[in-house]
């Protein structure tokens, strides 16, 4: 077989159109859903936007339209992700350095890790009955801010955990040797080395699975946050509602004018998420600069 | 396979043995079931540069590795044998493998620097093992045994991956100065540099021997005759000749060490 120069080009132009092509391709893809979301934001701006004022985020729920409020669900929404936030990153981030650095690759990781992926695709209201029976019945904990932010956090554990490991797997192996060679332990190279040069992807995974956090709604009503709440949580033995459960309810009213303050609802709900996402993808490039 | 060949150099066996910083004796390095390195002994003498030489997959690497534990991390690596170092086998029951590595400093292949600056890859390891002096005095010192320094004073505390590779390499060298250590093991250190930063530390190596011991595995024979006052040749596992590097440069013993370094094979 032989190269004709004249053939050689022919197959190239081919190959340059194919490469084009699937470039296209990923960009159609891409775009159409970039278009949905601004379909939706547009549909929900539209509904919502009439009622968004100072008054409305600092209202309570109330069964007049023009007097209601997000005010308790906002705070209850800020208290919870702030408890879930406490409790899943170092449990989850924990778990991860132990199985990627302590465990070894015995039978016993094997089968954590296993179950560790499992538990990412269980539905969610599964993890509400769980956190029924657990936390609101067994540990008597009460239909409290602590019991949802628990629930919560079992919820979003296994997804930290998947993301983290994965960071952890990126560290080079000759940093460790490094830090072995000059007599560190395995701890202080954990600490001093292997953490801060994981640590913009375990951010990456803690923000995606935050933010999934903010968003459930079916694990609080299984495990009964109220939706319709006059008072502030001052604490986590509390009671609460969340904005995604005061959303839900005003959806569920026949009234026209609730559906646009469910609309206005989800406006805010999407400004703290960004909000929230804009903080932690700050705190990370800081960091990723530090560490280049 | 005699390891001292000739009457002149059995003299040196009891200088060697006297002034020897570690002794291997009938090291056996297995991985799982494979044999890597085969009933290996000879003295690393104190402030001598020894090279380790040996076509690829010799058991050189392996070898310099369980000078100082770090093969510990490798899965299934064992080692049989004694390895003397202080009087004590480095692989005695009470030995702690984090101590033994303290002593017993490593510059690798490929220049690993932490992700941190100059500064603290240097102090970071005196500090984890309790130096209380102050720190800016020992940066300085060993940036300047590593001939770093000069031209990096001025940026201490810029990110240590901005530095070309020669500087990273002699960076991790002055980190493991840092420790002082007994003896500083030396894997292919110049393997990814250029010509010019290996002479750099080559030179460098002929300063610190006299403070230090070193051992270096080594691809390049040319280094190894240049550099080093004793060469082990090791093949498939086995040491082939330990002897003064003059001599196995100039007049080997074995016939298999003489073929290897005049070229005709490895």
């Amino acid at each position: 077989m032989s190269f004709s120069s004249e053939q050689e080009s022919i197959y190239l132009a081919r190959r340059h159109r194919k490469a084009k092509l699937f470039a296209l391709f990923c960009a159609a893809i891409t775009w159409s859903g970039v278009l949905l979301l601004g379909i939706l934001l547009y549909q929900v701006s539209i509904d919502g936007f009439r009622w968004l004022d100072w008054q409305f985020i600092d209202s309570f729920p109330s069964r007049f339209p023009e007097r209601a409020g997000i005010k308790s669900a906002l705070v209850g929404t800020v208290w919870l992700i702030c408890l879930v936030a406490l409790i899943s990153i170092p449990v989850g981030v924990s778990t991860a350095l132990y199985l990627e650095e302590f465990a070894g690759k015995g039978r016993l990781a094997k089968i954590i890790e296993v179950n560790i992926a499992n538990l990412a695709g269980v539905p969610s209201i599964v993890y509400g009955i769980l956190g029924l029976a657990i936390f609101v019945r067994y540990l008597s904990l009460e239909r409290s801010l602590i019991s949802g932010a628990l629930t919560m956090s079992l919820l979003i554990l296994p997804v930290i955990i998947i993301a983290s490991r994965e960071a952890i797997k990126t560290v080079p192996q000759s940093i460790r040797y490094a830090a072995y060679s000059l007599g560190a332990t395995k701890w202080q190279t954990t600490w001093a080395h292997v953490l801060p040069a994981s640590f913009p992807g375990i951010m990456t995974g803690v923000i995606l699975a935050l933010s999934r956090a903010i968003g459930e709604t079916a694990p609080l009503i299984m495990i009964g946050a109220l939706t319709f709440v006059a008072f502030l949580p001052e604490g986590p033995m509390d009671s609460f509602t969340a904005l995604p459960i005061q959303i839900y309810n005003w959806v569920s009213r026949p009234q026209e004018e609730f559906h646009e303050l469910a609309a206005a609802g989800i406006i805010i709900l999407l400004a703290v998420l960004l909000i929230m996402n804009a903080t932690a993808i700050f705190i990370r490039n800081k960091t990723e600069r530090r560490l280049k | 396979m005699s390891q001292f060949p000739d009457p002149a150099a059995a003299d040196q066996v009891q200088i060697m043995h006297k002034k020897s910083v570690l002794e291997l004796r009938n090291v056996d390095i297995f991985y799982g079931d494979n044999r890597a390195v085969k009933d290996v002994s000879f003295n690393i003498r104190r402030n001598r540069i020894t090279a380790i030489i040996g076509p690829s997959g010799c058991g050189k690497s392996t070898l310099l590795r369980s000078l100082n534990r770090m093969n510990d991390f490798v899965e299934g690596a064992r080692v049989e044998g004694e390895l003397i170092f202080a009087n004590e086998n480095l692989y005695g029951k009470d030995v702690d493998p984090v101590s033994v590595r303290r002593r017993i400093g490593m510059v690798f292949q490929k220049p690993n620097p932490f992700p941190k600056s100059i500064y603290n890859n240097i102090a970071w390891g005196p500090l984890i093992n309790g130096y209380n002096d102050s720190t800016d005095e020992l940066v300085e010192r060993s940036l300047k045994q590593a001939a770093l320094w000069e031209e990096v004073k001025d940026r201490l505390h810029d990110s240590a991956l901005n530095l070309s590779g020669g500087q990273q390499q002699r960076l991790c060298i002055a980190r493991a100065l840092a420790m002082e250590p007994e003896v500083l093991l030396m894997d292919e250190p110049c393997s990814a540099l250029d010509p010019i930063s290996t002479a750099h530390i080559e030179d460098l190596m002929f300063e610190l021997k006299k403070k230090y011991t070193i051992v270096i595995v080594t691809h390049n024979m040319q280094q190894a005759a240049r550099i080093s006052d004793y060469t082990a040749f090791m093949e498939m596992g086995d040491l082939i000749e330990f002897n003064v590097t003059k001599r196995i440069f100039t007049r080997p013993a074995v016939k298999r060490t003489e073929e290897y370094v005049t070229g005709r094979f490895g």
